[in-house]
């Protein structure tokens, strides 16, 4: 009876996670009228502002999970070593961009460094981009410094840095060469996680006016059929690829923790 | 026929045969312990009583009646688990009344039952509390108040002590044993603390791989062990290898001595056997009527407070027996040799 | 003397260490929100008012509000209802041991499948010309449209929504099933109780905060959910997030404070629901410890 259930919210699960992938997926195919084929993927890639979107989107990510892990990893390190105290707080700001809406951060960064004001971001396209890489931080920090803090969890900190400073390490080596290469499944998680949130994002990167990928997919889903469509395929892939990523660095982190 | 029977019982998990060929008749109000190391199978036996899981062959009756095919729900058991398994979002009361508020009891004998098994445990003021804001002596208490509220026809408990500290566990046991005496309930306590076995038992049961050893009292278990395992498992027990010379008069050849036990072995001559005997059985000097006595070399000797322990070599097997530590007695030398007696009925002859 | 001044300098320099992560975190996330929260409370020649908060009391953005609190609101109850169903099936429900895992790393992916692509996703397949629209049309002869059937609506994002909804909670809920001991549940059987008593006794007061407390966390999710919602029903649909975006492009409320004080009503709604989940979760964590 119970097992009957379970099936039954399972497979009611399954169709409707199934069917919007199989429908975007049978509607990318479908361009060329009565036979299936590759014509809409094929119009996507030409597209030069596919290319420049989508290359302006990937720098981004890849800058962002630069900083990121520049400013978690040390930040997360610092308060486990030294500063246990301010762990409540570090993590209540960390856990805000889950409460407020990005379109409410976005929405405070035009106003705050509009042209007019002391730090005119906004002024020029480099200051934006600075911005908007600086908006994709806060939204990847509550992943970022969860999955690095608890990687910290599982190594001993204190005793790591004892032992570094005994052999006369620095904090930028015990940092970079200690501490990192300990806690790199956890970075490396976050960093995939970074990326497919950044890849796609739309509301910062529509209202700071940049050329990312986000806003291109909707400006041809408002205007085309057939390659939205391509392009949700193209999305649900990279999506797929970072999860694919993280579950198979965490299972290789694992692995070699077992054998120490 | 008892009151609770176990007949010929078999549990296997895919190949492995965790419980094989396990009879038992419990009586009416006996309290009945189910001993041995984990893995031996007397938490399975246990789980297939409460009906946790159906066993391979074999039948359960209670009162007569097959319950294999019943469900636990509707075997009226009590049980008392091992992590306790209070409800947490359910107060002590809210607990206790479980039982009885699901088969529908009245609200005011659901109450008055409360308070009374509340009074029984010594816990009446905080029936208001949460398990969160029990000790874990507490919680065992309202676990087993919740148990016997409903006034089951079996109690099973599942190693209930073993989570607590040493100290309250030796007095929740004897709360335990005098709460189950006052009800005369019929109980199986599970347990693999010999202590707790032997204290609170009328008969114990000591399994060992899936088989039940021995049935018997507590002082039958300790005194005379049947089997090698529980000669080993229980207590302290010198053991030493023999081969039976005259089985009519009970004579064995021990590391090149002779020992004559006075009694009929029922073993071929020539066979093999394992002697065992309690160090506490064991002493210093000649033998007198109805002993026998041995000589072995003092191999080393152990101060334990109340108890002296000396360490012999008989014939290649380490022997010890405790002598108390009175003021005066000497000590042998290590390296010396010395004459050990024991009376003949406490040497065993076990069976392998 | 000298002890004390050196000891309060090292406290300092310890204080040091957080100062990157200070002034990101103060530039960029907190200070931003301070001010549109105090503009909300300021009129454009800088006094203080109440004005914008009372001029958020006309039909157009009650009914944004109301719309997207709905939406919201739904989303997450269902996104409840189905994943702790799927939940349940993987973990209490005797399904093999194999799914499991599968359908909580699709999950991961499901979960963070949001925005732009999500939306054609569902265009592609209960659209106008979706797969299922057309199929149900040629095949079956039901025409969704004249069952009143349009995807670019409050039950069409309802609808999309729970595309990633129902794996989110699938996701946090599974942990909080597997909390649930096998032992009470054995023991509440042993004392006479049924499934069904177990379930309304036992087990659904144990999950109810984490149930609740996630629902919370999901509506928070949809409300502050933009892109998917204009990639759908492009400008059209009058819900906040939507009316916010509008505001913010092209000042269509006529004027800026009252701009803010939109975006601190959303703030305040996603607020008030973490809080709640936050309360529900403590609650929780105190009986199962």
């Amino acid at each position: 009876m119970m097992r009957v259930w379970a099936w039954g919210a399972l497979l009611f699960g399954c169709m409707y996670f199934a069917l919007p992938l199989i429908g975007m997926t049978e509607f990318s195919l479908s361009m060329r009228r009565g036979e299936y084929s590759f014509d809409a993927y094929r119009v996507v890639l030409a597209d030069p502002r596919f290319q420049a979107t989508f290359a302006y989107s990937v720098v981004m990510a890849l800058v962002t999970i630069a900083f990121g892990v520049l400013l978690v990893v040390p930040t997360a390190y610092w308060v486990r070593l030294k500063l246990p105290k301010a762990r409540p707080w570090v993590e209540f700001i960390t856990l805000l961009p889950l409460v407020i809406p990005a379109i409410v951060v976005v929405f405070g960064y035009i106003r705050l460094y509009n042209t007019s004001s002391v730090l005119p971001l906004t002024g020029s396209v480099m200051g934006t981009n600075l911005l908007l890489m600086f908006g994709y931080a806060t939204l990847a920090l509550p992943y970022m410094y969860r999955s690095v803090d608890t990687g910290l969890r599982t190594i001993d900190v204190a005793t790591l840095t004892e032992a570094a400073q005994s052999l006369g390490a620095g904090w930028v080596t015990i940092l970079g060469r200690v501490i990192l290469p300990n806690v790199l499944a956890s970075v490396l998680s976050g960093a995939f996680l970074t990326f497919a949130i950044v890849i796609g994002e739309f509301t910062m990167a529509a209202l700071l006016d940049r050329p990312a990928f986000g806003p291109y997919m909707q400006i041809l889903g408002a205007n085309r059929a057939y390659e939205p469509a391509a392009l949700a395929v193209i999305a649900f892939g990279i999506t797929w690829a970072c999860m694919g990523l993280i579950g198979l660095v965490n299972r290789f982190s694992r692995h070699t923790q077992a054998k120490r | 026929m008892g009151f609770l029977d176990l007949d010929r019982l078999e549990k296997s998990f895919n190949e492995t045969r965790v419980v094989r060929d396990f009879s038992l008749s419990v009586e009416k109000g006996e309290f009945v312990s189910f001993l041995g190391p984990s893995g031996c199978g007397k938490t399975t036996t246990l789980r297939m009583i409460a009906g946790f899981e159906t066993p391979t062959s074999g039948a359960i009756r209670i009162g007569g009646q097959d319950v294999v095919n019943v469900k636990p729900n509707r075997r009226n058991i009590g049980m008392v688990f091992q992590s306790y398994a209070l409800f947490p979002n359910l107060t002590v009361a809210q607990n206790v009344a479980f039982g009885l508020k699901v088969s529908g009891a009245p609200r005011d004998r659901i109450a008055a039952r409360v308070d009374e098994m509340l009074a029984m445990i010594g816990l009446p003021d905080l029936g208001g509390r949460y398990p969160f804001q029990l000790s874990g002596g507490q919680q065992q208490r309202v676990a087993l108040a919740r148990a016997l509220a409903p006034a089951p026809q079996v109690l099973l408990l599942d190693e209930p002590l073993s989570a607590l500290d040493a100290q309250i566990r030796v007095s929740l046991r004897s709360e335990i044993r005098a709460i189950q005496q006052k009800l005369g309930i019929t109980t199986i306590y599970v347990t693999h603390d010999q202590e707790e076995a032997l204290s609170m038992s009328d008969r114990i049961v000591v399994m060992h791989k899936g088989i039940a050893d021995q049935v018997g009292t507590p002082s039958e278990i300790y005194n005379s062990p049947a089997t090698r395992f529980v000669a080993s498992f229980i207590g302290t027990l010198n053991q030493v290898d023999a081969v039976v010379e005259d089985p009519a008069n009970g004579t064995v050849e021990v590391g090149g001595q002779r020992l004559v036990l006075g009694r009929a072995l029922g073993r071929a001559r020539g066979a093999r056997v394992a002697l065992a005997v309690r160090p506490q059985a064991l002493r210093i000097g000649a033998p007198g009527p109805g002993e026998v006595g041995l000589s072995a070399r003092v191999v080393e000797t152990q101060f334990l407070g109340a108890v002296q322990r000396i360490v012999v070599d008989l014939g290649g097997a380490p022997l010890s027996l405790d002598a108390f530590n009175r003021a005066g007695a000497h000590l042998p030398q290590t390296g010396s040799q010395v004459t050990l007696s024991a009376a003949a009925e406490d040497v065993l002859v076990l069976v392998d | 003397m000298v002890n004390r001044a050196a000891s309060r300098r090292r406290i300092d320099l310890r204080w040091v260490g957080l100062l990157p992560f200070a002034v990101f975190a103060g530039l960029f996330l907190i200070l931003p929100t301070l001010y549109i929260v105090v503009g909300a409370f300021r009129t454009p020649q800088g006094g203080f008012t109440f004005q914008n908060i009372l001029d958020l009391n006309t039909p157009s953005i009650r009914s944004a509000y109301w719309v997207s609190i709905k939406v919201s609101f739904l989303s997450a109850l269902f996104g409840c209802l189905i994943g702790f169903g799927m939940a349940a099936a993987i973990t209490v429900g005797g399904l093999p041991k194999r799914i499991r895992e599968p359908l909580l790393t699709f999950s991961g992916v499901a979960s963070n499948f949001a925005g732009v692509p999500l939306a054609f996703a569902f265009i592609a397949t209960i659209g106008p010309a979706g797969l299922i629209t057309l199929w149900l049309r040629q095949d079956f002869g039901i025409n969704l449209r004249a069952y009143g059937w349009n995807l670019l609506s409050t039950p069409g994002l309802i609808v999309t929504y729970l595309f990633f909804q129902i794996p989110l909670m699938v996701l946090i809920i599974t942990p909080a099933l597997d909390g649930l001991r096998r032992e009470w549940r054995e023991a509440a059987s042993i004392l006479g109780a049924s499934a069904w008593q177990y379930w309304r006794m036992v087990g659904l007061p144990i999950l109810f905060p984490s149930l609740l407390g996630t629902m919370a966390l999901l509506f928070a999710n949809a409300f502050g959910a933009v892109a998917t919602a204009i990639a759908l029903t492009g400008p059209s649909l009058n819900i906040a997030p939507i009316l916010l975006f509008a505001q913010i492009r092209g000042d269509v409320l006529g004027s800026p404070n009252l701009g803010y004080a939109l975006a601190l009503g959303m703030i305040v709604i996603t607020g008030l629901a973490n809080a709640l989940y936050i309360w529900l979760r403590t609650r929780s964590e105190r009986w199962l410890k």
